[in-house]
């Protein structure tokens, strides 16, 4: 019985620390410069797009390189040897982190 | 052994029953070059239609291989098999229910990672397969080595290198496809696997739908689809299993809500171990020719520079080459043709010739002087689509296009209306949201169309003396922004403002593929004429029957009477009849609208007929007819490929519908606004 509890309070840990540490050091992919590369870190949007999104290879821990940004509108990035325009509105809602923090 | 045969066989060897035949489809995404295999292999023997029920394109062609003669279906390019696009439900269901003998999975070498994703969903569906290694050369420029033998061990299905541009291992690949539909297969494919942390939940849902999965699906696929969140699979199973076993299956997926990813990433797992054995590593540092080339034309400036450059050319070349051509033909063939066709029917009485000549001739020589323009400017989309610089066009307008709800990839088609509305709609097969594709038909037709700016270069001058190039600009200017406005509202009101996410591959630059683009000009080209000169000549006889019956000529015709009918309303818009049927007249073909007022009017010299109209109408009125033509619904060809592309006549009726009210409207204000302002 208390190892149940114990596994439960580990879970919850488990999943607050992942939290924070995703939206502590997570950041909108809209937000790299080009020419920096990110990880891939979770989505926020809607099914449809993330299936759109997965099978162009966005898929959690994927390097991204940012090929051009310019601040508004659509951006490239270049990820698994291919380039992909997203607008800006999808990059918003794809979660990244540095890949050396 | 020569394995392909140029289709020369006489017609009955066909229907002799020991022929044996085979189903063979072509599967791969987008930009893997599957189009050129498809076209290398089945050359002119190939038709155009669409897929049952849908708005997507199908092609299926036909060639003898060996002894057998193999049916060939080009299955639509898509990035995956789940149910996010019509495409990829179609290619699911094509293989599942019409048990192809063998899949041929069209990859590009030079991006390997991506197109094998597809084939980690193909591998998993109960069908022989094989690969096509396509773009080996794109790939070695790009500094990329595939070993094929490699990749064939590492996945346990036959791979086969090729180059489709230069025709290079059609053979071989060929060889192997034969051997495949003879039952030699490769022991056993290594499959993908959903990632480990959801193997349990997998396991648990196959146990829960096993017996009631509807056949064709494989259970295991279903129960993958459903981790996946496949929208089409969730409701089949929803509906077909019990009540307490749907329960069951949704509570897994509640505690699994991130399964979808699980899965892809499993897939990438596979495809990564793939390529990590196949592939020699790039020389690092080394930018490609496509990086380099992107510098100039996605760049926010020089972007609009190149764009420019390019609708420049793609304009000139229009005029240059198929203005020229347009009116040989009407000169040489149509006149020609015409005056024949009065001589040889001078024995009979006149309404026959009336008929053939102003009727059928009429209406088959628009679309046959049409033809170079429309050639010219589908060879130009196709090369401009095969070299991949639409994807970047569309990324250069995408910010401008949101204006109105779509997406830099409607620009090019739209632009194209400047030329001709009939490519434009015909254009939009490169949107690939359906929704978007919609929008675009249906505010394409606003475009001020080479044949409108006829009618306004013929009278603006007239009418408006040294302000008819201002007036003739304001004009257009006008168009375009009505063109906005309905665009704004349409989404708005039909689309609930919703505007499908833009995400879009940007192919690698390639060298032209000629085959490919003269394929693409013929097979749309002859639908051209085939769909729509039918409809076209349908309504440009019944046009002529009203503006001849009963009485002969069009003062007392039927189409008189109606004119005179409407003039009420024509009447707000500052019109009288005779201008009313002008307008109504142009529907066969815009320009006609000069040849109607010059019957009404008496005056058979153009120079006259001018004059002649600015003296019996104000210029308010000249404005408000001008702004009529400009917006009125579009011509017979036109509606033909709207009908043709929406795949609806209730979309064409509404865009007609559409564009008569606009049309009044519009021209009743600038009526109005021009007579209060003195005009």
């Amino acid at each position: 019985m208390i190892n149940i509890y114990y596994m439960l309070f580990l879970k919850i840990v488990k999943c607050t620390l992942e939290y924070t540490m995703v939206t502590m050091i997570s950041f909108p992919l809209a937000q790299l410069k080009t020419g920096e590369s990110a990880a891939l870190v979770d989505f926020a949007g809607g099914r449809g797009v993330i299936g759109r999104l997965t099978s162009l290879g966005f898929t959690p821990g994927v390097e991204i390189t940012m090929a051009q940004n310019s601040g508004n509108g659509p951006l490239i990035v270049s990820l698994r040897g291919a380039r992909v325009a997203l607008g800006r509105m999808e990059a918003q809602k794809i979660l990244v982190q540095r890949s050396d923090a | 052994m020569k394995l392909i045969s140029t289709h020369t066989a006489p017609h009955f060897k066909e229907e002799k029953p020991e022929v044996k035949t085979a189903l063979i489809a072509l599967a791969g995404q987008p930009n893997t070059g599957k189009s050129t295999l498809f076209n290398l292999l089945t050359g002119l023997n190939q038709h155009v239609g669409n897929w049952p029920g849908k708005t997507v394109e199908q092609r299926q062609g036909s060639f003898y291989l060996g002894e057998r003669k193999v049916n060939l279906v080009d299955l639509p390019g898509t990035y995956s098999l789940t149910a996010n696009s019509p495409e990829e439900i179609i290619t699911r269901e094509f293989i599942l229910r019409d048990h192809p003998d063998v899949v041929v999975a069209v990859i590009s070498a030079a991006s390997l990672e991506r197109s094998l994703y597809l084939v980690a969903e193909l591998i998993a569906l109960p069908t022989p397969l094989v690969i096509a290694l396509n773009m080996v050369d794109v790939a070695e420029q790009e500094g990329l080595h595939v070993e094929a033998d490699v990749l064939q061990a590492a996945i346990g299905i036959p791979v086969v290198p090729i180059t489709a541009t230069r025709a290079l291992g059609i053979n071989e690949l060929l060889q192997v496809v034969m051997r495949t539909l003879e039952g030699q297969t490769m022991p056993a494919a290594r499959l993908p696997e959903i990632r480990a942390d959801h193997r349990h939940a997998l396991n648990q849902i196959m146990d829960i739908i096993s017996g009631y999965v509807p056949s064709p699906y494989p259970t295991d696929w279903a129960a993958l689809k459903l981790l996946e969140g496949d929208a089409e699979i969730t409701q089949i199973m929803q509906t077909g299993l019990p009540a307490e076993k749907w329960v069951a299956v949704h509570d897994v997926l509640r505690d699994h809500d991130d399964a979808m990813l699980a899965v892809a990433s499993g897939r990438y797992e596979w495809v990564g171990r793939m390529v990590r054995a196949a592939v020699a590593r790039p020389r690092p540092g080394q930018i490609s020719m496509t990086e380099r080339l992107d510098r100039w034309a996605t760049r926010p400036v020089s972007g609009l520079v190149v764009l420019a450059i390019v609708l420049g050319v793609v304009f000139g070349l229009t005029f240059t080459v198929g203005a020229p051509m347009q009116s040989w033909l009407e000169s040489q063939v149509v006149a020609r043709l015409a005056s024949a066709a009065t001589s040889a029917l001078a024995a009979f009485p006149h309404w026959v010739s009336s008929l053939v000549v102003d009727g059928m001739i009429e209406g088959v020589g628009s679309v046959l002087t049409f033809l170079p323009i429309l050639a010219i400017f589908f060879a130009a989309f196709g090369f401009l689509e095969d070299i991949g610089y639409m994807a970047r066009a569309a990324f250069v307008m995408d910010n401008f296009m949101h204006l109105m709800g779509l997406h830099g990839r409607s620009f090019l088609p739209l632009f194209l209306g400047f030329g001709c509305n009939v490519p434009s709609v015909m254009g939009t097969r490169v949107i690939d949201s359906k929704q978007a594709r919609l929008l675009t038909i249906l505010v394409s037709p606003f475009m001020p169309c080479t044949a409108r700016m006829a009618v306004v270069a013929f009278l603006a001058p007239a009418f408006f003396g040294n302000y008819a190039t201002v007036v003739s600009l304001g004009l257009v200017v006008f168009s375009l922004v009505i063109l906005m406005l309905n665009g704004i509202l349409l989404n708005k009101i039909i689309f609930k403002g919703q505007r499908s996410a833009f995400i879009m591959e940007m192919p690698l630059y390639t060298l032209p593929n000629w085959r490919t683009i003269g394929m693409l000009v013929w097979q749309r080209s002859l639908s051209f004429v085939q769909k729509a000169g039918t409809i076209i000549l349908v309504l440009s006889m019944a046009v002529w029957a009203l503006s001849r019956l009963p009485g002969g000529d069009l003062q007392h015709s039927f189409l008189a009477g109606f004119g005179k009918f409407m003039e009420p309303v024509g009447r707000i818009m500052g019109l009288d009849w005779r201008l009313t049927v002008a307008l109504l007249t142009s529907f066969v073909a815009k320009e006609n609208a000069i040849a109607t007022l010059g019957v009404v009017f008496g005056s058979g010299h153009t120079e006259n007929l001018a004059q002649t109209l600015a003296a019996a109408f104000s210029p308010a009125s000249g404005l408000a007819f001008l702004t009529a033509s400009m917006l009125f619904i579009p011509c017979a060809a036109t509606v033909a490929v709207i009908r043709q592309e929406t795949g609806s006549w209730r979309w064409t009726a509404l865009n007609l519908g559409l564009m008569l009210v606009v049309s009044i409207v519009a021209s009743s204000l600038v009526y109005n606004l021009a007579r209060l302002l003195g005009g």
